[in-house]
């Protein structure tokens, strides 16, 4: 079969076979032309960025930079006890250049954060070098012993020895409230500053809840919506799109007046007698309020995957399911509701992505018990300047997102995504 | 949804009751936005309505919020609503056209590695904003461009693309691609059939991932406070410091035009939507 097909040639004398591979490769090259742009500019503005935010979280070149004799020299050094008169040396001519170019005190500070007690001993070691009080044909693990008590320290050095790596995981563990030991172990920190874990697992708990909160609510009228005539569903749809539509501050907002103590909902519960005028609860600043409004602005994201799914479920097989003999309830439960599981599948996993990085809404209605990990890296970046920080609490919260991304692309496919 | 004749008690019970869910659902879903038009018209300064206001008394009403919100001094609307309407503008722009070429490319069946592909180019959608937000701030900073419209442009077609390619990757599906065919034989070339056939079919997909991509930007706070400084002030980053500081009702003057233009949209996306559908079925 295959010598036959060879034999056959196109009009311009080439075999059949070579001119089709020849096509079906131009087109390959056609098709990714046309992707090509949007490709590169995400590529530029975006995937790549995101891999930068990783270098800066895991980036500790600045000492490494600062100290390159000392660290050659402590290559050798087995970090038990004081380090030899080569370390020492290296050290100081380090620490001199450092001096001539007036970076020394950004050195004490980052050693600082590895010790306590060095910004005052390397500050006291620079106005000895300055005072020209150091003789340099003496031996200088000597005089810069005498310079401080804590110069004799091995823990001080050994502190000095673990900046060396280029890298470190120390912004990482931070994110989970965990940090490297003096011996370089790893350890917790103490219990009432474990701040971090317990935003991790309110960020989790919130974006479980408000998923099923959307559950239970969106699966009811998406069914509604399904197996309505077309003329009311229609109408009702709206009721479901205008929100999916409204900016979300406006949404934010709405909740905002209506939660406050003066405000509606509160209102409508004295009126009714449920609560005293003088003992309104507090609704927002709160996670109560951060629920509310998650939930309701989440919803669409629910209806719209669930209602796509059972519009294409034909009635009459909840029909048969009946007049087999089963009750509703049975017909429900075993005929349709295995039907909307994919629905059920993409709508939850599409809210909880999205409320799992949710900022806004928190920020605004939570206060601050409702805040999120989101906006913990908002506050890093805007109010501490720990972008490293930032950047590594963005990027274990996406390695999360991409997990769940993943999963939803072999469970639903991206392309299946429904919008409207 | 009548019941029909037969149907027991019970099951009489838990139908009424589904509906009674059904109906506090919708509630729940549309009620608050339209707290925001009363309060708007608000003639007191808070946030709660007044006495006067419940008991209708046509003195507790006014326009002067919207007064504020146009003619006010030293407010900042007028140029938050210029820039979020250019910036916004030329995003949508920027997705329409990057997002339509690559739903071309996709929707072809020679594509390579089409998952992996569809994957990153949805992806700014799926990422958490906090996180595209830090991402393109640092990029823009590198080159210089945080801080002006330009890189607000940029950063909001990187947001606003994934919804064109899903809307028009959705469109071409129905596609048949036999009329391109078609007039590439009577000699069209590509740019041409592409002007004259294809576009003109896929244009609801497109339109309708165009008004995804504007709203996204229209509403998109997150990324511009990043980058942004003050004078590339728009209408959400401006809501977001009134709502976080001084709560004035001139915010909900602002809502208010805002939940009309929303409205305006979704009848816009709604008609589009069963203008492609009607299409589509008469290609069937």
């Amino acid at each position: 079969m295959s010598s036959e097909t060879k034999q056959i040639l196109t009009t311009d004398g080439i075999p059949l076979e070579v001119s089709l591979k020849k096509a079906e490769k131009k087109n390959k090259i056609k098709a990714f032309l046309l992707v090509a742009p949007l490709l590169l500019f995400l590529f530029i503005t975006y995937v790549f960025p995101i891999g930068e935010m990783f270098t800066r979280s895991v980036d500790d070149k600045m000492i490494t930079n600062m100290l390159p004799k000392t660290f050659k020299a402590m290559e050798k050094w087995d970090g038990k006890e004081l380090p030899p008169e080569d370390v020492f040396a290296g050290f100081y001519s380090d620490y001199k250049v450092l001096i001539e170019n007036q970076t020394q005190g950004k050195l004490g500070q980052r050693l600082n954060k590895e010790k306590n007690g060095f910004n005052s001993i390397t500050k006291k070691l620079m106005r000895q070098i300055k005072r020209n009080k150091i003789d340099e044909s003496q031996s200088i693990k000597e005089q810069i012993m005498k310079v401080h008590k804590r110069w004799r320290d091995v823990e001080y050095w050994q502190a000095i020895k673990r900046t060396a790596p280029p890298y470190t995981m120390v912004k990482y563990l931070k994110g989970v409230d965990m940090y490297f030991a003096a011996d370089g172990s790893i350890a917790q920190v103490d219990e009432d500053r474990r701040i971090h874990r317990i935003l991790w697992l309110r960020t989790l708990e919130i974006a479980l809840f408000v998923t099923i909160f959307c559950f239970l609510m969106g699966y009811p009228i998406a069914h509604l919506l399904a197996t309505l005539p077309m003329k009311y569903s229609n109408l009702l749809m709206i009721c479901v799109l205008l929100p999916f539509w409204t900016s979300l501050l406006v949404r934010t907002a709405s909740w905002m007046i209506l939660l406050q103590q003066q405000g509606v909902v509160n209102d409508f519960f004295v009126m009714i007698g449920l609560v005293a005028d003088d003992s309104r609860p507090e609704m927002m600043y709160n996670k109560v309020g951060t629920y509310v409004a998650m939930t309701q602005i989440l919803l669409p994201f629910m209806v719209l995957p669930l209602y796509s799914v059972m519009k294409t479920i034909s009635p009459s097989l909840m029909r048969a399911g009946k007049s087999l003999g089963g009750t509703p309830f049975v017909a429900f439960w075993k005929v349709y509701f295995p039907l909307t599981i994919p629905g059920i599948g993409a709508g939850c996993l599409l809210v909880f992505i999205l409320a799992i990085g949710y900022y806004i809404t928190p920020a605004l209605v939570g206060g601050a018990s409702g805040t999120l990990i989101s906006n913990q890296i908002a506050y890093h970046m805007k109010t501490t300047l720990d972008w490293s920080f930032a950047s590594a609490m963005g990027l274990m919260l996406l390695s999360g997102v991409l997990v769940i991304y993943w999963i939803y692309n072999k469970l639903v496919g991206v392309d299946n995504i429904k919008l409207g | 949804m009548a019941l029909p004749s037969y149907t027991e008690t019970r099951y009489r019970i838990w139908h009424y009751f589904y509906i009674a869910i059904c109906t506090f659902v919708f509630f729940f879903l549309i009620a608050p936005l339209f707290v925001i038009f009363p309060l708007s018209f608000n003639a007191e300064e808070f946030l709660v309505f007044s006495e006067g206001m419940k008991r209708l008394d046509p003195d507790a009403f006014s326009f002067r919020w919207y007064h504020e919100m146009v003619y006010g001094t030293k407010n900042p609307w007028g140029l938050a609503a210029k820039n979020s309407f250019i910036i916004a503008i030329f995003a949508t722009i920027g997705s329409i056209v990057l997002g339509t070429l690559a739903a071309l490319g996709l929707s072809s069946r020679h594509m390579p590695y089409k998952g992996l592909i569809m994957a990153v180019l949805i992806s700014p959608m799926i990422v958490p904003l906090i996180i595209s937000g830090v991402a393109i701030f640092f990029f823009m900073a590198k080159v210089g461009l945080a801080a002006t419209h330009t890189g607000i442009v940029m950063a909001h077609i990187i947001l606003g693309t994934p919804f064109v390619v899903i809307t028009v990757t959705a469109t071409l599906s129905g596609f048949d691609h036999s009329v391109t065919r078609a007039a590439s034989s009577l000699g069209s070339n590509p740019v041409n059939t592409f002007m004259k056939i294809t576009l003109p079919l896929i244009l609801p997909g497109v339109i309708s991932g165009g008004l995804f991509a504007f709203v996204t930007s229209f509403d998109e706070v997150v990324v511009v406070l990043f980058l942004a400084g003050l004078e590339n002030t728009t209408i959400p980053v401006q809501m977001w410091t009134g709502l976080r500081e001084q709560l004035s009702p001139t915010i909900l003057a602002v809502a208010t035009c805002l939940i009309i233009l929303s409205t305006l949209i979704l009848v816009t996306a709604e008609l589009l939507r069963r203008r492609s559908e009607r299409l589509r079925g008469i290609n069937r």
